[in-house]
């Protein structure tokens, strides 16, 4: 297993003072929390934050885990000494038993797996099962059409042996029509299973969309591009546009401009009442690329008296 | 890797829309103490229906809404207050993004 260099981590000096090494985790911590980050790998490194700070926060832990020395660097390979933590005692409960799956083995094997970050806190043992929560990522078309998705979680579990390892668990999920981005797919009776004659918890699904090749989401509205000539803007038109329900025709009134939205209503996601599909038009000009078509475009430049910059004052 | 398979007989709902929620139930789901919830009640993270704690019926999107203030405020140890304003603020950034990303922006 690797060294883990917490110092490094929480960017401190080996001898910074508790109250540099508070700083310095808040701030990133700051930086870092899945739920502020944009960063993709905000999530692995507040975690590694949390570790580093769990042992350097604490007096005890800070202590026992300096006496490994400095001879270990970030990443090189590391096995506890066989004496290591004798004489240490440690607060927060001893190596063994628990399913501290939260923090790195280097952590474990230091400390033992009854440490967790613990997320908001923990409750006190309940007869109900915990609840679970997880993401899924599904199609567009999987919220207008409704659909069954499998799905692969993975869950900690104890073995027969009191150890902690990853089971999947392959779940079939109705994919609810008209549900949207962000929103919860509650599943009964899916969590964990409950002490005693308790119920099982349940497990929580939030939804988010794969980016689509054609709409934008915002809440039940999809917004598309639409590509419109110059003499359909100018003369107007009957288009088709792709709608999640299939190809529908939309009227171009004459004399459009680019960046006219227009309203396909009822054309969204599902729901009471349902989404608008927007087309948004872009003029698209042809290429000048034959003689004909550059004939056109000298044509057009002698006939029109036209300045587009003539609100710029040029 | 154990592999375990289910068959879909289970009930499924849209939390957001056909939910809603004692102050057990979120304390449940957020595993936390009625404490916290009531804390986020009083700071108004949370609003809910009804005007004793056992009588509070809270909707759906409160989950979401209660466990994301939580992380905040256990992780980054600040107050239910500080959390509060941190979650308006990240609510505002998420409206604006979906707004930007509508628009054809880079979010």
């Amino acid at each position: 297993m690797e060294f883990k260099d917490y110092y490094k981590t929480l960017g401190v000096a080996r001898d910074a003072t508790q109250d540099e090494i508070k700083r310095s985790y808040r701030k990133l911590a700051r930086k870092y929390h899945p739920d502020v980050s944009k960063e993709a790998d905000a999530e692995a490194r507040f975690k590694e934050l949390g570790e580093a700070y769990e042992v350097l926060k604490d007096a005890e832990k800070r202590a026992a885990y300096d006496q490994l020395g400095t001879n270990y660097k970030g990443g090189q390979d590391f096995r506890p000494p066989p004496d290591w933590n004798a004489g240490f005692e440690f607060s927060g409960g001893g190596p063994g038993g628990g399913d501290g799956a939260e923090f790195s083995d280097f952590f474990s094997s230091l400390f033992g797996r009854d440490f967790r970050t613990g997320g908001p806190g923990r409750a006190q043992s309940r007869a109900k099962g915990e609840d679970h929560h997880a993401k899924v990522l599904i199609d567009l078309e999987d919220t207008y059409h409704g659909a069954t998705r499998t799905i692969t979680l993975r869950v900690p579990a104890v073995d027969a042996q009191g150890r902690v390892i990853t089971k999947e668990r392959v779940l079939n999920v109705t994919i609810p029509r008209g549900i949207r981005e962000g929103q919860h797919i509650r599943l009964s009776g899916q969590g964990s299973a409950g002490r005693g004659e308790g119920s099982a918890g349940d497990l929580y699904l939030q939804v988010e969309f794969r980016t689509h090749p054609i709409y934008r989401v915002e809440g039940r509205d999809l917004y598309l591009d639409l590509p419109v000539t110059p003499w359909e803007a100018a003369l107007g038109a009957t288009v088709k546009v792709p709608t999640l329900g299939g190809i529908v025709e939309l009227k171009i009134p004459e004399g459009s401009a680019s960046g006219r939205k227009m309203r396909l209503k009822g054309r969204g996601i599902p729901g009471d009442p349902p989404g608008d599909c927007y087309a948004i038009l872009t003029i698209a000009l042809p290429p000048a690329d034959t003689r004909a078509a550059k004939e056109l475009y000298q044509k057009m430049k002698d006939e029109f008296i036209f300045n587009p910059r003539a609100k710029l004052g040029v | 890797m154990n592999t375990e398979n289910s068959t879909p007989q289970f009930a499924i709902c849209i939390l957001e829309e056909q939910t809603q929620l004692t102050l057990t139930d979120l304390c449940r789901a957020c595993a936390v103490h009625d404490e916290q919830i009531i804390a986020l009640v009083d700071v108004g993270v949370l609003e809910p229906q009804g005007r004793e704690p056992d009588r509070w019926r809270f909707g759906g999107a409160s989950l979401h809404r209660a466990r994301r203030a939580l992380r905040l405020q256990h992780d980054l140890d600040i107050d239910f207050a500080g959390a509060a304003l941190a979650l308006e603020l990240l609510e505002e950034i998420d409206t604006l993004r979906a707004r930007l990303r509508a628009m054809g922006g880079p979010y």
